[in-house]
């Protein structure tokens, strides 16, 4: 009880994201929900942050908001020391476009473009042109090379996450989100895609965020936060898939 | 972005094509009558324009009345006196396009109410003719004639046969010299037939006249100064004009009659365009909604509102490129339909202009991008967190609370125009402009509150589906009203054509009984005699009078002289009726007078009540009247009548005895016959046994006359029902688009049907179901909609006595068609829908 009465503040050298005194609402009166609750938090530097939490808990409200999709009621974010929250569409475009990269857990890739055209739209909507090395180094990163040319309707489910992660790193995003990546997947591929992203994190710096309720998926995290009922409950660095376990059947039992 | 926007129409090409459709149609009918009406043009100026390039200046009467029995003519002598104007090198009298009838032998004109030319051609001089011979000789002398080649095959007619021909008076017999054509255009069923000018000047009843000198000046004299050289020769009855200006007047007073077809044909055109921005607006708004996801990760990745605008509107443009494209080339296709359809026009080669193509492509790429406009707005409103919400749906617009309101006030709009178009009392143009305004305003106020009538209308309109369709009948109420607003919107485009057909359908229905009543008042008498309806002639010859009068039998026959004059500054019809008799044949309605006026007429004048009203003459009142020969008189009102919805005759009604002395070469247009027993077969052949030396007349009982008279309103229906068949047939189109994308969306749930035990027969039963409920939501907007706009009309209309009459199994018959309309739509999307493996539809995201 007394985690909740003390929420956890988390301070760090470097935050490429940092949210403080975040709190959401939905609706009104007696019939309000309360999503969020006050919530500060610092996203590291070239880190695996992964946000755990039992559902209904807060979690992907947390990172829609740190994300700009969605606004706080109250608190502010900000991404590479720029305010986000009060910017208007236009400027929230330009923010997604030169530092925010998604992965989505239905991948959302676009059925009519081929492998390769669903990388670079990113770069494509934002009229760039691609650097063909950055484009190759991706390719074989993600291990699509031989298949660039698939429509995702030939790709199978890990193949297809691969692709969108690629779609998400092709911009160098400051800041890399990843809605449940796994949770559409068997185990299997889970694994492949985990360690993709561990890899981009390890090799190519890559901050990223990843919300996840898979224990496995949370313990490849170089830390991770455990929401519950819209507060930041518990963190943990560097932990086993059963220390996750245990940590979000303490989180979760409460 | 743009290759995004290109590809995902790749991927879609089924429910792009299906979207294509809905506009193909109508600009397939622009492009078709810029064709049609372009080839038509070509080919009259190629007729009518020949004749004058030989000449520098051209002498013809002036024409006073239009639509006159005679046309103005110059007295022969004027010839002589032209040649000795200095700057004249030559000069020839002659008579173009004349009407003169050709007689087969079985006593009948020839012709199916093609134009009937004659020619007479001077012998010395033949290069102001725009004949050419094909075979045989010119005719030279009385009894001579050269006729169309094509009529010559048709009618099986060779050089050397006999023919008769017949001007305003009697059938002349000829021998044939010659076949002629006009070199480059194809008569149709116009007949053809030249004389010896001479020759000609007798058959017309012209001699010693003709109606143009063509007149050929030295080359150093310019046409127009020639012309003034010429003026002080004339008389004031008598113009010139250089043959250029005469050409381009004959064009004008022919292709006037095109440009009214051309505007009628683009109406039609125009509505199947508006119905198919209906269904373009409706699929791309679909198309876009089903995209909410994809659009949203667009937004994730940067895409801004503009791009997605620009994605969207890519899309209907490309769209509407297509379609124009294709409607040209539809265009050509319909164009065959019509020239087929319309066999009586000359014809020449095909006109494919320009402007043809640039009008269609603006117009079906402008009209698209319109429709597609509304959707894309919406699409740009899309959060990008909708791409990783579930179930995302398009957000509102930023004004749709206001949508009611706003609906209202295009409604009251659109009533006020109507109504202010309608009451406007003047020309065509100030009451059809704001009226087709007001109507289209009407259809889109309508479509605009017809999403909140869908869920009261599935109620009634849904009640045969739930007792009659079991659990699927009850399934497909239930769909029906899930998406108010695009169940609306496709019910919507249906409305507009049936409304349109409801509309026609009352109209004429008010028209047929008004007709049918109005004549039935009138005409006493057992016949009437009219002309014949293979000529296209409005008067016929005064001699058919005295040749009835001598069949045994008959008691009274009463003649009615007609023409056209001038009177007050304008053009009215004038009739010579005879006082003795008329009173018995023909049913006054007295305004002010009685049938004691008819009989000592004298130089009195019965006028129609409200043109004496709107030219301030009453009861005494003199006025001059001018017939087209130039000769004046004055009348004096003696009585006014009401006028009719339907007259028989109008206008001015004069002493026949006046009338005769007054106008040249005077016709009847109208004689009423009785008998001393009444119509009977034998009275009807003994009547049409007289009539034979005129050829051109036919003698009805006057029941049968009325009913020949509601037939011709019948088929004038039937052409706009077959033109407003188009836009229901776009319609269609869009009710198959909307039931494939429901189909497209509801994957999932038809995989859970089939998986609980719904067979492939039930689903397509309950996608037929919808489709229909769909349609008669159409059809129950669609008949008060028409019946309304038909008595705003009819009552605007009703002091002219056009009465409002409900044709009630027409418009059960039209709601029969709109379930048909719903069955044929379900065909394919039904289809698709059972065709889906279940284990598939159940996994699909």
């Amino acid at each position: 009880m007394s985690l909740l009465e003390a929420p956890v503040r988390v301070r760090t050298a470097h935050a490429v994201v940092a949210a403080s005194g975040l709190s959401r609402q939905y609706g009104e009166g007696d019939t309000t929900v309360h999503a969020l609750r006050n919530v500060s938090i610092e996203i590291e530097e070239a880190r695996l942050t992964a946000i755990m939490g039992p559902s209904g808990s807060g979690k992907s409200t947390l990172m829609h908001i740190l994300a700009g999709l969605d606004k706080p009621s109250e608190g502010s974010v900000t991404i590479d020391g720029v305010e986000i929250t009060g910017m208007n569409d236009k400027q929230l475009t330009r923010l997604r476009r030169e530092h925010i990269g998604f992965v989505f857990q239905f991948f959302n890739l676009l059925p009519m473009l081929t492998a390769e055209e669903n990388i670079l739209l990113p770069l494509s909507i934002a009229g760039e042109k691609p650097e063909r090395e950055w484009l190759q180094e991706l390719l074989d990163t993600v291990g699509i090379n031989g298949r660039r040319k698939h429509r995702p309707s030939e790709l199978s489910g890990g193949q297809q996450q691969r692709v969108s992660i690629a779609r998400a790193l092709i911009s160098k995003p400051s800041v890399l989100f990843a809605d449940e990546p796994t949770g559409n997947l068997d185990s299997n591929t889970s694994k492949d895609v985990l360690a993709l992203l561990r890899h981009s994190v390890e090799e190519l710096g890559q901050t990223t965020v990843m919300v996840t309720h898979d224990a496995s998926a949370a313990a490849l995290a170089d830390r991770i936060l455990f929401l519950a009922d819209g507060q930041i409950v518990k963190e943990v660095h560097g932990s086993t898939a059963a220390e996750v376990l245990a940590a979000m059947q303490e989180v979760s039992g409460r | 972005m743009i290759a995004v926007a290109l590809k995902g129409l790749l991927g879609r090409k089924t429910r792009a094509i299906l979207t294509a459709l809905a506009i193909v149609l109508g600009t397939g009918m622009v492009s078709a009558t810029f064709i049609f009406t372009d080839t038509l043009n070509h080919a009259f100026s190629g007729v009518f324009s020949k004749p004058y390039e030989q000449a520098s200046v051209v002498v013809s009467g002036k024409q006073i009345v239009t639509g006159a029995a005679n046309t103005p003519s110059v007295p022969a002598s004027l010839v002589a006196r032209i040649k000795k104007v200095p700057g004249v090198e030559a000069a020839s009298g002659g008579f173009l396009f004349a009407t003169v009838k050709l007689v087969g032998a079985n006593g009948k004109a020839i012709g199916n109410g093609g134009p009937q030319f004659g020619f007479g051609v001077d012998p010395a001089d033949k290069r102001f003719t725009p004949l050419a011979l094909t075979s045989g000789r010119w005719p030279s002398g009385p009894g001579e004639i050269a006729i169309g080649a094509v009529t010559a095959a048709k009618e099986h007619f060779a050089v050397g046969d006999t023919i008769g021909a017949k001007g305003t008076g009697h059938v002349h017999h000829y021998t044939i010299t010659g076949l002629a054509e006009i070199p480059g255009v194809s008569s149709g069923s116009a007949t053809l037939a030249a004389f010896d000018v001479r020759t000609a000047q007798v058959l017309l009843d012209k001699q010693g006249r003709y109606d143009s000198i063509a007149v050929v000046g030295s080359p150093d004299v310019t046409p127009r100064a020639l012309a003034a050289r010429i003026r002080p020769l004339l008389s004031e009855a008598e113009t010139v004009r250089t043959s250029a200006a005469e050409a381009a007047s004959v064009n004008k007073s022919v292709t006037g009659g095109i440009s009214g077809f051309k505007y009628i044909l683009l109406a039609f055109a125009g509505i199947a365009l508006f119905v198919g921005a209906f269904v373009i607006f409706n699929t791309i708004s679909m198309t876009v909604a089903q995209r909410t996801r994809e659009l949203a990760t667009l937004r994730t990745l940067g895409a801004s509102r503009r791009q997605v605008l620009r994605s969207v509107l890519l899309e209907s443009a490309v769209i509407g490129a297509l379609a124009s494209l294709f409607g040209l080339v539809l265009g050509l296709g319909l164009f065959k339909a019509l020239e087929t359809l319309f066999t009586g026009l000359p014809q020449a080669g095909t006109v494919f202009s320009a402007q043809t193509v640039v009008v269609t492509i603006v117009l079906g790429t402008g009209i698209t991008l319109l429709a597609g406009l509304f959707p894309a707005l919406r699409a740009t409103r899309v959060p990008p967190i909708a791409a990783v919400r579930e179930g995302a749906e398009l957000p509102v617009g930023r004004f749709h609370r206001y949508k009611p309101y706003v609906a209202g006030a295009v409604i009251a709009v659109a009533v006020f125009a109507i109504a202010a178009g309608v009451l406007s009392g003047g020309g065509a143009k100030s009451v059809l402009v704001p009226a087709a305004g007001g109507m289209l305003l009407l259809f889109i106020g309508v479509a605009m509150i017809s999403s909140s009538l869908v869920a009261p209308l599935i109620r009634v309109v849904g009640a045969p589906a739930r007792r009659l369709g079991g659990s699927m009948g009850r399934l497909a109420s239930a769909n029906s009203g899930r998406n108010p607003a695009r169940t609306a919107a496709t019910a919507a485009a249906l409305m507009i054509g049936l409304a349109l057909v409801t509309f026609v359908a009352v109209l004429a229905s008010g028209l047929e009984s008004s007709t049918k009543g109005d004549l039935t008042r009138q005409v006493k008498s057992d016949y009437i005699v009219v002309p014949d309806t293979s000529t296209s002639a409005t008067y016929f010859d005064a001699a058919t009078g005295p040749a009835l009068a001598s069949v045994a039998d008959v008691t009274s026959v009463s003649a009615v002289r007609s023409d056209k004059a001038r009177a007050l500054g304008s053009t009215v019809s004038v009739n010579g009726i005879d006082g003795a008799t008329i009173a018995g044949v023909y049913r006054f309605a007295w305004k002010d007078g009685s049938d004691a006026v008819l009989t000592d007429l004298g130089n009195g004048a019965i006028v129609d009540s409200k043109w004496a009203k709107t030219r301030k003459l009453s009861v005494g009142s003199p006025f001059q009247v001018q017939a087209s020969n130039g000769t004046k008189r004055t009348f004096v009102v003696r009585a006014t009548y009401h006028p009719k919805f339907q007259a028989v005759f109008g206008g001015i009604l004069v002493d026949r005895s006046h009338f005769d002395r007054m106008f040249p070469n005077p016709q009847n247009g109208y004689v009423f016959v009785n008998v001393a027993s009444g119509a009977s077969p034998a009275a009807t052949a003994a009547l049409a046994k007289s009539l034979r030396p005129f050829s051109d007349v036919t003698v009805q009982s006057t029941p049968g006359w009325i009913k020949t008279q509601l037939n011709d309103i019948q088929t004038t229906l039937d052409v706009f029902y077959a033109f407003l068949a188009l836009s229901v047939i776009v319609s269609l189109f869009g009710m198959v688009n909307t039931l494939v994308l429901s189909v497209f969306e509801r994957t999932r749930e038809i995989g859970m049907l089939r998986a609980v035990g719904v067979s492939r027969r039930q689903l397509r039963r309950m996608i037929r179901h919808e489709s229909i409920i769909t349609a008669l939501i159409g059809a129950a907007l669609a008949l008060p909609l028409g019946i309304f706009l038909a008595a705003i009309l009819t009552r605007a209309m009703s002091s002219q006595g056009l009465s409002f009459h409900l044709p009630l199994t027409q418009l059960v018959y039209f709601a029969w068609v709109a379930v048909v309309a719903g069955v044929w739509a379900a065909v394919l999307p039904a289809r698709r829908a059972a065709r889906l493996n279940v284990l598939q539809a159940l996994q699909y995201e």
